[in-house]
């Protein structure tokens, strides 16, 4: 076991993370469903002309991503927490930060990827035309990993307490209002028929920053005992 | 050099070093809020565009300056406590998190009361207000957190990770006039170059932010000794203390 390579254990660590979410697939639809129910409330309680659902589509699609990346977020780690596995994720040789950006891809996989792809379809619904569906789609690609890398912090700091959820809720959303913006106002500046060079860019700035620094974090709060 | 630090930081010796500057500190501070009051509320002429209203920047300025500056300190204060483990750093961050807390909704609220008359409004959804109100609520996740755990210790730690993670917002907060520019206006302060304000406007304002400043450093020297005496409360030199 000593000579598992950094390549090799990121691997094992992924196929276990979608052999899991495989076995438990309908554990995967309820954020799914929480989505599409929350973008159905809006029409709804707003209007349904179609002209102020497609202005506001973009800010509810990514309202609506924040809450279920969220409501997805709570899971990850706990299941290893109760099952034992996260103590032997704790003591094992390889470092730390990888194998949580393992079970990070693999959560992104089976949870971020189905909601991008259910939003372009749903953003049909709201009347979105399809330039800015194609933003959209692209800022959801570069903004969702974000959000997880970002969520996972929050999890791992709230992971042992009671009432977890609401308290990951509180403490990761201030830290989600950047994506937000930048997301939301390339969408609207695509439907004005405006360059969104800069927000993707910003997106990806942020994503390249988190990427190396999340994990490592993530793995700090990981370690305290409580 | 390393030494002293550990020597000062020890709760013992902070105690009684707090003790001796806490005076000095809050008469300065009675000192620097006479002139910087009686300056700006009195003698300085009123603005000639906004009136008397203008004043509402001897309070809004420096505790917005103070949000910020108590954030930064946090955030150093919780590197210190993850990389050298000196509890004392955990003690700051623990009696300052609500002061910095207060002083951005005292922040916002001024600037609130200001706007309604200046702006026709309340509340309008800037960038740097709402960075200011992002903020706010950083700092209260902190205090949640630190409240839910149990633990002190792992309390600290977590608080501080969190802390950590946050500093990001203040450079978002301090560059957002310059990126989104809309209702806000500019930097009139400078530390180079010229300010855009009248001297007499000016200087009680820079004494009303050293005067904060002052204030904030005498109550977060008062309830880090209130802290101590509670965290400390079974060491000898308390009980020893007590007992004189």
């Amino acid at each position: 076991m000593d000579h598992l390579s950094y390549h090799r254990s990121f691997w094992l660590i992924l196929r276990y993370e979608l052999l899991i979410a495989c076995r438990h697939y309908t554990e995967l639809l309820n954020p799914l469903l929480f989505f599409a129910i929350i973008l159905t409330l809006f029409p709804l309680a707003i209007t349904p002309a179609p002209e102020i659902l497609q202005h506001i589509a973009p800010g509810i699609i990514w309202i609506a991503i924040l809450l279920s990346t969220l409501l997805a977020l709570d899971k990850l780690f706990r299941e290893d927490l109760q099952s034992g596995a996260l103590d032997q994720l704790l003591i094992s040789s390889q470092p730390l930060p990888l194998l949580i950006l393992a079970k990070l891809l693999g959560h992104w996989i089976t949870s971020s990827l189905p909601l991008i792809l259910l939003s372009a379809l749903l953003a049909g619904f709201l009347q979105m035309a399809y330039p800015a569906i194609k933003v959209l789609m692209e800022t959801l690609c570069l903004g969702t990993p974000l959000l997880l890398l970002i969520g996972a912090i929050g999890r791992a700091l709230t992971l042992r307490l009671r009432n977890s959820a609401l308290l990951m809720f509180l403490i990761v959303l201030p830290f989600y209002i950047p994506v937000l913006i930048f997301s939301t106002s390339a969408v609207m500046a695509a439907e004005q028929g405006l360059s969104v060079s800069g927000q993707l860019a910003w997106q990806a700035v942020m994503l390249i920053l988190a990427l190396p620094l999340a994990p490592w974090a993530t793995a700090a709060a990981l370690r305290i005992e409580i | 050099m390393w030494l002293w630090i550990n020597k000062f930081a020890a709760p013992k010796n902070f105690y009684q070093i707090a003790g001796t500057i806490i005076p000095w500190t809050s008469i300065l501070c009675a000192l620097l809020f006479l002139y910087g009051l009686i300056g700006g509320l009195i003698l300085a002429p009123p603005d000639y565009q906004q009136g008397d209203a203008f004043r509402i920047i001897y309070v809004h300025v420096p505790s917005a300056l103070l949000s910020m500056l108590i954030y930064i300190s946090l955030a150093i204060a919780a590197v210190i406590n993850l990389v050298w483990r000196i509890k004392l750093a955990d003690i700051i961050i623990a009696v300052s998190a609500p002061l910095g807390a207060a002083f951005t909704f005292l922040a916002l609220s001024t600037g609130a009361f200001w706007g309604k008359p200046m702006w026709g409004t309340w509340w309008v959804w800037d960038a740097r207000l709402t960075s200011e109100l992002i903020l706010l609520f950083i700092y209260l996740g902190v205090i949640a957190l630190r409240a839910a755990i149990p633990l002190q210790e792992s309390a600290a730690r977590a608080s501080a990770i969190l802390l950590i993670v946050g500093i990001v917002n203040i450079p978002i907060i301090h560059y957002s006039v310059a990126w989104w520019n809309t209702l806000h206006q500019g930097e009139t302060l400078t530390l180079t170059g010229a300010s855009l304000i009248a001297p007499a406007m000016l200087h009680p304002l820079w004494a009303m932010i050293l005067a904060f400043i002052c204030y904030a450093k005498t109550i977060i020297l008062i309830r880090a000794r209130t802290e101590i005496l509670r965290r400390e409360k079974q060491s000898q030199w308390i009980q020893a203390f007590l007992r004189n």
